[in-house]
């Protein structure tokens, strides 16, 4: 197997070829926040958080979507970055209502995780408070689209390891949501198996179990590798 | 069919066709001006002085004074008639017979709008019928295509295009013939051609003239890629808003298969080529590469990241090349008249022609193929006749994408380079002049919210980062912005440029950056104190990043 030795941060880490930024950084132990990535599926390189520098690249790099190849020199700290990745996220908070204090995931949140990391107290650009509605026609679970971010995990998760491709997006632009079925109400969507791996893979509050309240929803965000890793190599135990 | 067979079918028509020919252009822009009714009336007239034998009338595709039309032209006298009027016609008709006299405007075809121009790609338009394959072949149509397949090896050709140095029409600017090595040097299998006509700038209508007025020369364009990269099925991406061009494809389809020049075993040759055409739902992302391949293939038009490229994996996860409608329309060129002779026109680095469509605030609106290195003062100031009342003050290139360049800079050449120093680009090739009156914070409001509506919405900085900026772009037009709210629309330009996943996202910010960069003072004019800051200096509110 061919491998690849890198430098991150000053790390150096050898990685086998094929793998990502992303999975060598994770390996160096050096951090790099995301929200559309999720192992167990596919990446799309939509959130952009990710994002690093490569010397002799002028370009920023997606870590998620970039495969890692020899010699690289990455950094994924740079004041650049921060303040870019830092206005990412003021981005997502004036997009929607995320409100954390009346959130069922307050505390287990991965956006709220990320506003911490990357520094965020404040949003400097102007709340949109979008009036996007709440989807309860579920018999267990229930979608409010305020607190949606689009990082489409729900879509990949029902897609590639449930199989029955409930979720999809909606619309262009500004006005994107997270569809169900041909745009029906969740409950009436007879694909759905009601299995909950959107409700774990979703980061923020937006796909909930009924009945939770404040700072109650426990997301098993571990659960879509864990399920691909044992279909793939038979390791089911966790 | 082989050469003499495609030769006999040019002689046929040749014959066919009478000494004098009056063209009608019967396209979108001339068509919206009653073009059919001049066409209709052009034919009663022909009939009821029964001249049949002498003259005939023709439609035909764009002659390129759209903001002239209804355009009817007159061969072999090249006379050239404007804003023809249907009940005109007959007259038109009898002047041409020496008859009497015609109350139409004459145009001059001699005058700078035409003098300047090199036509390549639109050689034949405006002078075949693009509904008949067997004009087309008369003027030597399908000619290249039989050249590669029987005299040149598939490296042959794409070492020709690669000399001719041909760049990507649709406003990259890549070297087609680049493109056309790596997807001919993967490894033997399916592959895929594209042609994107989903073109969708405000103000360009380039490739919806080339596909109108002469379609099967962009097939002809195809058919030699497909050659020379080893694919055997294209597909053409029209965007829906475009009907004529896309009746004027399947006709043109159809006709090619009739000939055997599209199908299976063309030229009796073991190559085989078909076109199947795939019709945009309205979504401009769909002009990025990566998104168009997804809607192609039937799922929503969201780009990808890149890389692996198309080239590498496309179309169905297949070798895929995917050229812009104008770049394929300069491929028969460059095979039948040879690289080299392709390579004398333009300048160093942007070799050949380059059709504009050119509108705004300008006495000659229409669409003008002109080379490359031609400054911007000769196509505004000659080309285009000047602004109607008043001056230039600035020429928008590039679309959505690009750049506005002030009337100092007017000098500049017209190449890829030249124009993305100046802080625009060449883009897919539309060109809109703005007079003295032209607001250019309004220019920037208008652009950003064409990219706000047309986002897919995948990425954030896209997403989100363009409503923002469109929405600190009206309070600085309702002059209620202040200079934080400027350093912000800064510093999310940068950002959004910066960190957008695909093309749309990371030009989005250009038409603010240029204008910014031009005319700042007419951002700050718009400036306002805040209140809380009694006349203090305010601190901006995001510091400073490296590029700023």
């Amino acid at each position: 197997m061919a491998v690849n030795t890198l430098t991150i941060d000053g790390k150096e880490i050898a990685i086998e070829a094929g793998k990502t930024i992303l999975d060598a950084a994770k390996e160096a132990g050096v951090p790099i926040p995301t929200l559309c990535h999720m192992e167990g599926v596919h990446d799309v390189g939509a959130c952009r958080l990710c994002i690093v520098e490569a010397e002799g690249t002028p370009k920023l790099l997606p870590a998620c979507v970039t495969a890692a190849t020899e010699g690289m020199v990455i950094h994924t700290q740079t004041e650049k970055l921060q303040n870019y990745r830092r206005m990412t996220v003021e981005l997502i908070f004036a997009e929607g209502n995320h409100v954390c204090s009346i959130c069922v995931a307050n505390g287990n949140c991965e956006l709220q995780d990320v506003a911490v990391d990357v520094g965020m107290d404040h949003s400097r650009f102007s709340y949109r408070f979008p009036d996007r509605g709440c989807d309860l026609s579920h018999s267990q679970f229930g979608i409010d689209h305020n607190r949606c971010i689009m990082c489409t995990r729900c879509v990949r998760v029902c897609d590639e390891v449930e199989g029955a491709h409930v979720w999809d997006v909606g619309s262009r632009g500004p006005d994107c949501f997270i569809v169900a079925g041909l745009d029906q109400p969740w409950g009436e969507v007879d694909a759905c198996t009601s299995c909950g791996k959107c409700v774990d893979a979703c980061p923020t509050g937006a796909i909930f179990h009924k009945g939770e309240t404040t700072g109650e929803k426990e997301g098993d965000r571990g659960k879509m590798a864990f399920l691909t890793t044992a279909r793939e190599k038979q390791e089911w135990t966790r | 069919m082989d050469l003499t067979e495609l030769r006999a079918v040019a002689q046929k028509e040749k014959d066919r066709q009478r000494p004098t020919r009056i063209h009608c252009c019967t396209s979108t822009g001339c068509r919206a001006a009653s073009a059919t009714e001049v066409y209709n009336n052009l034919k009663a007239a022909v009939k009821a002085q029964e001249c049949g034998d002498r003259l005939e009338v023709v439609s035909v595709g764009c002659m390129g004074f759209c903001g002239q039309g209804p355009l009817v032209q007159v061969d072999p006298d090249n006379h050239l008639y404007g804003q023809v009027k249907p009940q005109e016609a007959e007259s038109i008709v009898t002047a041409t017979l020496g008859e009497g006299r015609t109350e139409a405007e004459q145009l001059d075809p001699e005058q700078p709008f035409f003098a300047y121009q090199t036509p390549v790609v639109r050689k034949h338009s405006g002078k075949v019928n693009p509904e008949s394959i067997e004009e087309y072949i008369a003027v030597g149509g399908y000619e290249s295509l039989y050249k590669v397949v029987h005299d040149m090896t598939p490296a042959e050709v794409v070492a020709e295009v690669s000399n001719s140095g041909l760049r990507g029409r649709g406003g990259g600017g890549y070297p087609t013939g680049l493109k056309w090595a790596t997807v001919a040097k993967m490894p033997e299998g399916q592959k895929y051609i594209i042609c994107n006509g989903d073109e969708g700038d405000p103000g360009a209508f380039m490739d919806r003239s080339v596909l109108e007025s002469d379609p099967h020369l962009v097939l002809e364009g195809m058919a030699i890629a497909g050659y020379a990269v080893g694919a055997d099925h294209g597909y053409v991406y029209v965007r829906a808003e475009y009907p004529l061009a896309i009746s004027r494809l399947q006709k043109a389809i159809k006709q090619a298969k009739r000939y055997g020049l599209m199908g299976s075993q063309i030229f009796d040759s073991p190559f085989d080529f078909k076109v199947d055409i795939r019709i945009g739902a309205g979504a401009f992302v769909c002009g990025e590469e990566t998104a168009l391949i997804q809607s192609i293939e039937g799922a929503r038009g969201n780009p990808v990241p890149r890389p692996p490229y198309p080239a590498q994996k496309g179309l169905y996860d297949c070798p895929t090349l995917i050229n812009n409608v104008e770049s394929f329309a300069n491929i028969a060129h460059i095979i039948g008249e040879g690289a080299e002779a392709y390579a004398s026109i333009g300048t160093e680095n942007s070799k050949g022609t380059k059709i504009f469509a050119l509108t705004g605030n300008i006495r000659n609106n229409g669409l003008i193929e002109v080379p490359m290195g031609i400054t911007l003062r000769t196509i505004v100031e000659e080309m285009g006749g000047g602004v109607p009342d008043g001056e230039v003050k600035a020429v928008q290139t590039g679309g959505p994408s690009g750049g506005c360049i002030p009337k100092d800079l007017l000098d500049t050449p017209v190449d890829y380079d030249s124009l993305k120093a100046v802080g625009s680009m060449m883009g897919s090739g539309g060109m809109v002049v703005m007079d003295q009156n032209t607001n250019m914070v309004e220019i920037a409001h208008f652009y950003m919210e064409f990219c706000r509506e047309e986002t897919c919405g995948k990425c954030v900085p896209c997403r989100t980062g363009t409503v923002q900026l469109h929405s600190l772009l009206t309070k600085l037009l309702k002059g209620q912005a202040t200079a934080t709210d400027l350093e912000q629309l800064k510093q999310l330009s940068y950002m959004v440029q910066e960190t957008s996943l695909c093309g749309l996202g990371m030009s989005a910010p250009n038409p603010v950056l240029s204008t910014l960069r031009y005319f700042p003072e007419e951002y700050t004019s718009l400036l306002v104190q805040p209140a809380y800051l009694n006349g203090h200096a305010a601190e901006p509110a995001i510091t400073a990043t490296a590029k700023g």
